[in-house]
């Protein structure tokens, strides 16, 4: 039975005659059969938001309901692809309809012809349950997709095929305990706003590898942790994700651009089938998987694109993957909440945004985490959580961020007065923090011994006391400073510029390992450490900061990966001698 | 058949409530005609049952509602375009207002555009050579970018512009057909004039379609400026192959319309009164700038705002800002120095100029000498606040060469006249100049084989 509009305000329909209709389900409206969402009912009449432009719709246009939630579809295929907020492929779509978005296009999310290659994992006879992996498809070079039983479904396998195959087709069969028959397809259906479970959920205790100084040595984060990238507009927000996207040591990123620019989107596209995963060697595209509502496309499919994403990363994370998932930006993703709630004529909350803001923030970082799938063999995935936020005016007393930075921990602040030193990334230093620091410190004493940690909380508390310092200079000027301070202030200097920056576009500091971020700041403490015992021995200070070792110091980061370590203890040897010379010359 | 009904209900500001319609849809354009026979144009907003709320374009005054009808057409508001749309000058609503015959329309087209397909675009990367070192050197506009200027009342932001449309052009691609659509949004007769002048006398008013709503037309009828603009735009861009740049100006009375509309529909406001929607909006118009796979040619923008207050943070720069690549933004104070442009640099941006500088772009060094660039005028002002509360005698050696440097930076530069057109050679060449006032050590982000090439040798 369809129901029949009465009344449209932009991406708002309402709807009469939709008695048959569930709360949540997705509808298709008027000729072009625009998809729709339910998000309220009364009686039988329904308030549905259109993930299309609403332009030509009017009363008494047909409703129908297609009686299912919001799904993704999930199988061989998602990987090195281009999705919209929906879930539609944007190649596919480019290749049908060209350059723009037309609406009431349907193309199914998931090639139906392609032909995967499925090898079994489990025999006829085999007791199965529901996520127990029963096969795999070299899905890309880079990621082994393994196809696992659907919820709901136990028993033993009946029969089992090996050989290529489509989405569609049977590759199992199934009898369940009450006797049916289940036959199974590597083509799954799960609605987006339910998380997918697991059987367990963990403490995340290992850091994820980003490459980068400022995030690993500084601030980590831990797989299946969540953390928040705020900052105003041209501090690098997108810079800072697309660092994470390219670097971190995951298996699968799932990148959600949630109302940014279309260039931002054709960038990811264009750069990462160039670039080389620096573990496996493939390009990055290969275990990648792009959401693109830009900020021109329909702004009822940004609320829904956070999920998407999230759905698909949970996927891979049940195969048993790292799985990292980044949304830029959630204040996009809230303001599409915002102006739905608003023609809903909800009562706003602060700023207009609905009263429900927090509580949807909590839902979309929980979850993330680490976790042991279901299947009962024990496997482990997880799936880290890292969001931008875009306060207004860079001020982050607003909701959103204020909602976002009571849930998440890890907070890398970014600084606008950073970002026009062109210090990058602007991630300060001073009001940044992770609350993992403490759970994953034991993983880097027993990797890397327990110096690295040592000197990164003696870098931090040089920083602090740099801009405590910085207050009095600005009031009596640098002479009046004692020589210790002079050089807590240069050694800071240090960390900040030969250290903490790094240039995205350079392509051998893009990336920096733990070892050598390590010995890297291993240089610099040493440095300062030589030198405050060269003063005590009333070395000059400015002698000090002029050694030529500084100068290689400050090059560091250029050096070869090759070569690094030979070339840090090189410098280290020289900055020793160089050191001891000016005050050792003295002393005779 | 189209119907027209005497059904007007209501009127007040810009919208118009008529009652027992039939068959109309959202988004639909309508025409309205006055018992004289005027003719003016709404579009529906929200139609509920038998009820459509319309938004005028056009004045309010002298309707009635009891003998005026209204005529809802079937579709959205359309601009007829040509190739004969060159050298043309239209109104808000796109009609030809310059005394010249009607459009012969080679085809109409939905002025909202569609979304563009990610998958669609190609990477803007070929770098515009503007002649203005600031922008050059160090915020480098490319193809197919959306870069805004952020001015303030009083700045010479139009004369920025002009010089931008005059000198633009991309290396070694002289014989690109190019265009420039400019749309005057609420600006005065005399700002419009000047750009009208402007384009005359470089001969570019022959590749110019220009779009007017002055300061004393209608307020809503700002709304629809835009994007028969940019309608334009496409069309020459996307089917004429034309390399167009789009100057619009000022946004800033663009989103003061449009909080008119929305205090008139009684919206929940966002910040400051605007509408929780402005993102959306100004996004569907800026991200409309860009190039296309398989299509020789492309659409660079270049909105100009001025800032409330000389407010960043006001809604319009802020949000602008969060959707634009980058930004240029003047300064009243480097104005008042006699800095002109009045470009501040280091608030300024370009968020593409990665991928239009260096090797076979502009030359090798060129991202190196950027960054430090950037980050020596920075040190160099701090170091120069610090002198005026402690005197130059607190200041290191080196902060002192620091300062020294940001003040010739300003001068040299920064600082160019309206009439200097600097080639990216003689831009990057000023820049190693500059960066010669300071020690060699403290030249830490760029390549030692470009401080070694390119670094004027001391005499000393």
């Amino acid at each position: 039975m369809a129901g029949k509009i009465v009344k449209v305000s932009g991406p708002l329909v309402v709807a009469e005659g939709l008695s048959d209709a569930n709360m949540a389900d997705v509808v298709r409206l008027g000729d072009q059969k625009l998809i729709g969402e339910i998000l309220n009912m009364t009686g039988d009449s329904a308030s549905i938001q259109v993930y299309e432009e609403t332009s030509g719709l009017g009363p008494g246009a047909e409703v129908t309901t297609t009686g299912v939630p919001l799904s993704v579809e999930l199988g061989p295929g998602l990987l090195d692809n281009i999705y919209d907020g929906i879930q539609r492929p944007l190649r596919e779509m480019y290749k049908i309809a060209g350059d723009t978005i037309k609406r009431g296009i349907s193309v199914p999310s998931l090639d139906r012809t392609k032909k995967w290659d499925f090898t079994p994992t489990v025999r006829t006879g085999a007791r199965v349950e529901s996520g127990t992996i029963i096969g795999t498809v070299p899905e890309t070079s880079a990621v082994l997709h393994k196809i696992m039983v659907p919820n709901g479904i136990s028993g033993t396998v009946t029969d089992i095929k090996s050989g290529e195959f489509t989405v569609e087709e049977t590759i199992c069969t199934v009898r369940t305990d009450d006797g049916q028959e289940k036959e199974i397809q590597m083509l799954q259906r799960w609605p987006v706003r339910v998380g997918r479970p697991y059987s367990k959920k963990f403490a995340p205790d290992t850091p994820l590898c980003s490459g980068q100084r400022v995030i690993d040595t500084m601030f980590p984060i831990a797989k299946g942790g969540t953390a928040a990238v705020p900052g105003p507009f041209g501090s690098g927000k997108t810079m800072v994700q697309h660092a994470l996207a390219k670097w971190s040591d995951v298996d699968v990123v799932v990148y959600i651009g949630c109302g940014e620019r279309g260039n931002e989107m054709t960038d990811v596209l264009m750069e990462f089938p160039e670039l080389q995963d620096p573990r496996t060697g493939e390009p990055l595209m290969k275990r990648t998987i792009l959401i693109a509502n830009t900020s021109d496309m329909p702004v009822a499919a940004r609320e829904a694109s956070i999920y998407t994403g999230i759905t698909i990363a949970e996927y891979f994370r049940d195969m048993g993957y790292d799985v990292t998932v980044i949304a830029d930006s959630t204040s996009r993703w809230a303001e599409a909440l915002r102006e739905m709630s608003g023609r809903l004529e909800e009562m706003p909350g602060e700023e207009g945004y609905p009263a429900y803001l927090a509580s949807r923030l909590a839902q979309f970082y929980e979850r993330a985490g680490c976790i042991e799938c279901l299947g009962g063999d024990g496997r482990r995935g997880s799936l880290t959580a890292i969001g931008a936020v875009s306060p207004p005016g860079g001020d982050i007393s607003e909701p959103v961020s204020q909602a976002t930075m009571r849930i998440v921990k890890v907070f890398w602040g970014l600084d606008s007065a950073l970002a026009y030193a062109r210090h990058f990334p602007a991630i300060n230093w001073l009001n940044s923090y992770s609350l993992y620091m403490d759970t994953l410190k034991p993983w880097y004493d027993q990797h890397f011994g327990k110096e690295y940690m040592i000197n990164r909380d003696k870098a931090m508390s040089i920083l602090q006391a740099e801009a405590e310092l910085q207050e009095i200079v600005k009031l009596v000027g640098q002479d009046s400073i004692s020589p210790e301070d002079r050089l807590t202030l240069e050694t800071a200097k240090m960390i900040r510029e030969d250290f903490l920056q790094q240039n995205a576009f350079f392509d051998i500091d893009n990336y920096s390992s733990y070892d050598r971020q390590a010995k890297m700041l291993r240089l610099i403490i040493k440095y300062d450490e030589k030198c405050r015992e060269a003063i005590k021995n009333n070395a000059e200070i400015t002698a000090l900061f002029e050694i030529p070792a500084r100068v290689k110091i400050g090059r560091a980061k250029s050096v070869p990966v090759e070569t690094y370590p030979t070339e840090y203890a090189q410098i280290e040897e020289e900055m020793d001698k160089e050191i001891k010379d000016l005050y050792g010359g003295e002393l005779l | 058949m189209i119907k027209e009904y005497r059904t007007i209900k209501e009127i007040n500001g810009p919208l118009m409530m008529i009652q027992d319609v039939e068959g109309v849809t959202y988004d639909e354009l309508a025409e309205l005609e006055l018992p004289n026979g005027e003719i003016r144009h709404c579009k529906v907003l929200e139609v509920s049952g038998n009820t459509a709320v319309v938004q005028l374009f056009e004045n309010s005054a002298g309707i009635n509602l009891a003998q005026s009808k209204v005529r809802f057409l079937g579709h959205p508001m359309e601009l007829a375009v040509s190739g004969d749309m060159l050298g043309r000058v239209f109104n808000g609503m796109g009609e030809p207002i310059d005394g010249g015959p009607a459009i012969l329309a080679e085809k109409r087209l939905d002025i909202n555009g569609l979304p563009m397909n990610p998958a669609a675009r190609d990477y803007p990367n070929e770098f515009i050579q503007t002649g203005i070192s600031a922008i050059d050197g160090l915020n480098t506009l490319v193809r197919g970018q959306k870069l805004p200027i952020f001015s303030c009342s009083g700045l010479p932001h139009a004369n920025l512009a002009a010089q931008i449309a005059r000198q633009a052009k991309v290396l070694g691609d002289e014989e690109a057909n190019f265009a420039v659509v400019f749309a005057a949004i609420g600006i005065t007769f005399e700002e419009s004039e000047f750009f009208v002048n402007e384009f005359r006398r470089t001969g570019a008013i022959d590749r110019t379609v220009l779009f007017t709503n002055l300061a004393n037309n209608p307020a809503v009828e700002r709304i629809s400026t835009p994007r028969m603009a940019l309608t334009a735009a496409e069309y020459l861009a996307f089917e004429k192959d034309m390399h167009v740049l789009v100057i619009l100006t000022d946004i800033t009375n663009y989103a003061e319309a449009l909080r008119e509309v929305s205090a008139a529909r009684k919206e929940v406001p966002g910040r400051r009164g605007y509408p929780g929607y402005l993102y959306t909006d100004l996004a569907q118009m800026y991200e409309r700038a860009g190039r296309r796979k398989g299509k020789k040619g492309s659409i660079t923008m270049i909105p100009i705002l001025t800032m409330p207050e000389d407010d960043k943070t006001h809604p319009i720069p802020d949000l602008t800002g969060y959707i634009t690549e980058g930004q240029i933004i003047l300064s009243r104070d480097l104005y008042r120095k006699g800095v002109n442009p009045p470009i501040d640099v280091l608030p300024s941006l370009s968020r593409l100029k990665d991928k239009g500088i260096g090797e076979g772009k502009t030359r090798e060094d060129h991202s190196g000498t950027l960054n430090q660039l950037f980050a020596a005028y920075s040190t160099g002002k701090d170091a120069k606040e610090l002198a005026t509360i402690l005197g130059e005698s607190a200041l290191s050696p080196t902060d002192l060469l620091y300062a020294k440097f940001a003040d010739e930076f300003e001068k040299r530069y920064v600082s160019q006249g309206p009439e200097e057109n600097r080639s990216i050679i003689e831009t990057l060449d000023i820049g190693w100049d500059l960066l010669s006032i300071l020690p060699e050590t403290e030249l830490k982000r760029i390549k030692p084989e470009h401080i070694e090439k390119y670094l004027p040798k001391k005499e000393d």
